[in-house]
């Protein structure tokens, strides 16, 4: 690992100079500190400035304090209560010991797990802007198929962002307060950002409006507990004389950022709460997926999974 | 650095770099906890801090000054006699960071945490499938998995 200097941070103005990065949990940077893809000069430890507050806001919602630990959030009697999208999501994701470690904040900041960006002997535009990326011939069955450019096909590792993007959450910074849909960008010609933070910029809090909905997620893996998802899904819905009234989809682990489905969202509102709309509605959105060679099972994949949780949701 | 574990005070003098797992394993000579992947996938390294279980390999040494740290050593508790007459190991490589991440787990049921099998409340939060679901951040690659659920069932049955 290369060397840096630590310190911890006294306040929530944020502010890095250059080299630095915040440290939180640090169950994916101190990884990739050790593989060599992360060499912060300076490290400034952000878990003693006490936002570990989870806090109810006028109207039914939630403000959930950036240094909140993921066990915590998902075991939150609130949270579990009014947004079970978002307990089940956390749940779904990582081991025990990794939530009690990591953070809100850290959660929606953490980098894909592509192998050629964790492997800092490879060719990865992500870590090394410019030097090409091997997974469109090599592995890509668990990249892409939505949001991907010629550059990059890495897909955004987390659970809990999925949840958060299908709740309308607000990410507050040191700086602003932004749409969570709004934080991540997608990798055009520049892969090596993942969101659209400022060096420096410190998420302090994420903001729930109330749901008045049923909500779920529902995590495809390769095996039955503790590992990435092949794919997931984010669903809330509401159904009044059998049409579908209003309704909430995000995707996991098909773009490279959390997919929020619009497009599927519009195309079923009003609808009948049918299976045949549910199908309907999720061809619409992955109309626009470009698979390639391994990974185009996520297409039926994902089209089952829309109308199978769909069908739980509402009946 | 002053790190406190299993109630002991330790002064070191450690690059920051160190992880608490190689702080525990190279400057204070306890070497219970695991190093099995150094990535925190594996869980040989799970200790508790602040009696919450967490993989020592991924947290910097220096950020725990002054938090209660507990490692195998310090543990006496009724998982440890279950895994003995369960015969929850063969190896034993992993049987640290099983016990550990047992303990920490059997705290976090008492408190009424669910996990991603939990359908709703009241239901039994340390069925077979609740064990193996709470548990997956430990492999064993002996495989003594069938053993360690009954282990840990009967420890937290006492």
């Amino acid at each position: 690992m290369k060397t840096f200097t630590y310190r911890t941070a006294t306040d929530t103005a944020g502010g890095l100079e250059p080299g630095a990065a915040f440290l939180a949990g640090g169950t994916n940077l101190v990884d990739l500190m050790k593989l060599g893809v992360a060499t912060p000069d300076v490290l400034v430890d952000v878990t003693r400035l006490g936002l570990d507050e989870v806090t109810s806001l006028e109207g039914g919602g939630l403000r959930i304090g950036a240094g909140v630990r993921n066990s915590d959030l998902a075991a939150h009697p609130a949270v579990r209560r009014d947004f079970p999208v978002l307990s089940q999501g956390l749940l779904a994701g990582a081991s025990g010991q990794l939530r009690n470690m990591a953070t809100t904040g850290g959660n929606l900041l953490q980098r894909t797990r592509c192998r050629y960006f964790m492997d800092a002997t490879k060719p990865c535009n992500k870590h090394a802007p410019g030097t090409g990326c091997p997974a469109r011939q090599g592995d890509h069955r668990n990249l892409a198929i939505l949001g991907g450019s010629e550059h990059c096909i890495a897909t955004h590792p987390s659970d809990m962002a999925v949840a958060l993007v299908a709740l309308d959450a607000v990410v507050n910074t040191s700086q602003r307060s932004l749409p969570v849909s709004d934080l991540y960008r997608l990798p055009g010609d520049d892969p090596s950002r993942d969101t659209i933070l400022d060096h420096g910029e410190l998420i302090t809090s994420v903001d729930l409006p109330a749901l008045a909905m049923p909500s779920t997620y529902r995590k495809v893996r390769d095996r039955a507990s503790y590992a990435f998802a092949v794919s997931s899904i984010a669903a809330a819905a509401k159904v009044a004389d059998g049409r579908v009234t209003d309704v909430r989809l995000a995707f996991g682990a098909v773009a490279p950022k959390p997919w929020r489905a619009l497009i599927a969202e519009e195309a079923l509102r009003g609808k009948p709460a049918t299976r045949e709309s549910f199908l309907a509605a999720a061809d619409a959105e992955l109309a626009a997926a470009e698979p390639l060679k391994d990974n185009a099972f996520k297409i039926p994949l994902v089209r089952n999974l829309v109308a199978s949780v769909l069908e739980g949701l509402t009946s | 650095m002053i790190l406190v574990v299993n109630g002991v005070e330790h002064e070191l003098d450690l690059d920051p770099r160190t992880t608490l797992l190689d702080a525990l394993r190279e400057h204070i000579g306890l070497t219970g906890a695991k190093k099995g992947c150094d990535h925190g996938q594996c869980g040989a390294c799970t200790v508790l801090l602040d009696g919450r279980r967490v993989n020592s390999c991924l947290i910097l040494a220096v950020t725990q000054q002054g938090t209660p740290i507990t490692t195998i050593e310090g543990i006496d508790h009724p998982v440890q006699r279950g895994f003995l007459e369960h015969d929850g190991f063969q190896c034993g490589y992993c049987t640290p960071g099983q016990i550990c991440s047992a303990v920490g787990m059997l705290d976090e049921v008492a408190q009424g945490w669910p996990s991603a099998v939990t359908d709703g409340g009241g239901d039994d939060l340390l069925s077979d499938a609740e064990v193996r679901e709470r548990m997956s951040g430990n492999l064993c690659r002996c495989g003594a998995y069938a053993n360690m659920v009954p282990a840990i069932k009967e420890a937290a049955a006492q």
